[in-house]
């Protein structure tokens, strides 16, 4: 998965708090994580420290980075100082690993995304060591 | 043996849309007095109360405090914390503790003052105004922007992808909204609008429209719940609680299992399950209209309508003064109020009709009312069945 620096980034960030933290840290190594529990074989995403089908503990399954979009909105107004670059997308990503996945769509003209359209994770780094997941068009 | 069947013998609204003379507290209060005064019951005779956790303990209005602020020293606390749909949890609960006899008597409060306090900027105006680090769930959505519409227009763009629904569709229940609201004169916005004028309005976040959401105002309301045998001697004909049910599906939107189904398909059945109900026997609906959307899901969920069917039926006219499902008949939350959190005032217009005293908008012969409401973002889903006669 590629990584794209950016150091710059004023807006919020993740925590990475818990289960959390080892998701971003990844990512800033390129390696996109989701959750698989060794008991049930159930996959999850966001990470918890619990299965939740079966109970048990969860490990983790490095997906590939590919995904279609669900659904998506193109955001036009808000005025959140960190997100005055309007308009932008946000979608709801379809993961070959049978997970859903929440993030940025970036790379594309907002008004010609379509639900079921390809596309491809990166990372983009928010301070030395973590990346928060971002998707472009495949 | 005397009924111990719950009832809703007391309803009270603080003022609204704008009241910059209140804060959150005194909404409460406002709403308390004004219901304990429509019942006419003794003050000391309440020994249950029910509330949101509110701001938390620092804003003052969270359960243990507003009881202390209101001098109700319960037998009974429940402080449901759902988002909007925290009342008709509340109803839930309290009406089960009615019946058990952990109490006889349940006060009910909402209080905001969010339109005076922050203005409007719940819905786009930048909810995250800092780079604090985001923790929990949350943090894999909102270091993204996602505004609160913006969740919401995920769950719309799913329905017109898989449905074909259409944003002409969805500007219908806002009409209709607001022609309820014309007949409210304290709702928020009365002027009557178009289709047109909806699916022209300023896009917020695609595909919905800044009349397809809610408005942002002050307001407060209140209830007193009691049993049958109590309401016989109070002043209002009670009201029954004939079913109460609620869900959850997930809490953060990026978990919601399937972006067209919110639970309302589970704890609508249930609670019409519970009053031995269809939803052809409803007779007027209050169902939370935070956004254009959750107003279609609801139809379809409560099975007003089949599923995907929600654009049709709006279309049809159901929801309009005179149709067959009279929907949000005081000018519900698109139009008239939406304090923050907008439960209460579901159960309250719902009974406001049940007693025929709903003035314009009345629904002629309205025997069976049902709310639904929807907590986080077509989260936590609750439906309460309520009528005006004594079950058999």
């Amino acid at each position: 998965m590629r990584v794209v620096r950016n150091l710059e980034w004023q807006g919020p960030v993740p925590a990475g708090e818990g289960e959390y933290g080892e998701f971003f840290a990844a990512a800033a190594e390129g390696r996109l994580l989701i959750q698989q529990c060794p008991e049930c074989g159930h996959r999850q995403h966001y990470p918890r420290a619990i299965c939740t089908a079966c109970g048990a503990e969860p490990g983790w399954l490095e997906a590939t980075g590919a995904g279609t979009v669900y659904t998506y909105t193109v955001v036009r107004q808000y005025g959140a100082p960190a997100f005055a670059d309007l308009p932008y997308v946000l979608a709801m990503i379809d993961l070959p690993e049978g997970v859903r996945m929440f993030g940025g769509l970036t790379g594309i003209d907002p008004e010609i995304v379509e639900i079921g359209m390809p596309v491809t994770a990166y990372a983009r780094t928010y301070d030395d060591t973590h990346a928060m997941i971002f998707w472009e068009p495949a | 043996m005397p009924s111990r069947h719950p009832v809703i013998c007391g309803i009270g609204l603080s003022d609204y849309p704008v009241a910059p003379h209140l804060n959150s507290v005194q909404h409460h209060a406002l709403a308390a007095r004004r219901a304990i005064a429509d019942c006419g019951i003794a003050k000391s005779a309440i020994d249950g109360y029910v509330s949101t956790s509110g701001g938390g303990p620092a804003a003052g209005d969270d359960a243990v405090s507003m009881a202390e602020y209101l001098g109700v020293n319960h037998r009974y606390i429940d402080g449901t914390m759902v988002g909007g749909s925290s009342f008709e949890f509340h109803v839930q609960h309290a009406a089960a503790a009615i019946r058990e006899g952990l109490c006889d008597t349940v006060l009910v409060t909402y209080g905001s003052d969010q339109l005076t306090r922050m203005g409007r900027v719940l819905g786009t105006g930048g909810f995250q105004r800092d780079a604090q680090p985001v923790t929990g769930a949350m943090q894999m959505a909102t270091p993204y922007g996602l505004p609160l519409v913006g969740a919401y227009a995920l769950a719309a763009r799913r329905h017109m992808h898989e449905f074909g629904t259409t944003s002409e569709q969805l500007a219908e229940i806002a009409v209709g909204v607001r022609e309820f609201a014309g007949l409210n004169p304290d709702a928020r916005y009365r002027d009557p609008i178009t289709v047109d004028d909806v699916v022209n309005s300023r896009m917020i976040a695609d595909p919905l429209h800044k009349l397809d959401c809610c408005v942002i105002t002050d307001g407060g309301g209140a209830l007193v719940m009691t049993t049958e045998e109590i309401a016989k001697d109070l002043r209002q004909t009670p009201v029954y609680v004939l079913g109460a049910a609620g869900t959850q599906t997930h809490w953060n939107i990026h978990q919601m299992p399937d972006f067209t189904e919110m639970g309302a398909a589970v704890c609508g059945p249930e609670a019409m399950g519970q009053a031995g109900v269809t939803p052809g026997d409803i007779d007027t609906a209050q169902l939370y209209d935070s956004f254009t959307i959750t107003v279609m899901l609801m139809l379809e969920g409560l099975g007003f309508c089949g599923r995907g069917e929600g654009g049709s039926y709006v279309e049809e006219g159901h929801l309009r003064r005179g149709g067959s499902m009279p929907t949000n008949t005081d000018g519900g939350g698109l139009s008239s109020n939406h304090p923050g959190m907008r439960g209460i005032f579901l159960l309250i217009e719902s009974v406001r009709q049940l007693r025929g005293d709903a003035g314009e908008a009345q629904v002629p012969d309205a025997e069976l009312a049902l709310a639904c409401g929807s907590g986080g973002w077509l989260s936590a889903i609750a439906t309460v069945i309520l009528g005006k006669n004594r079950p058999s």
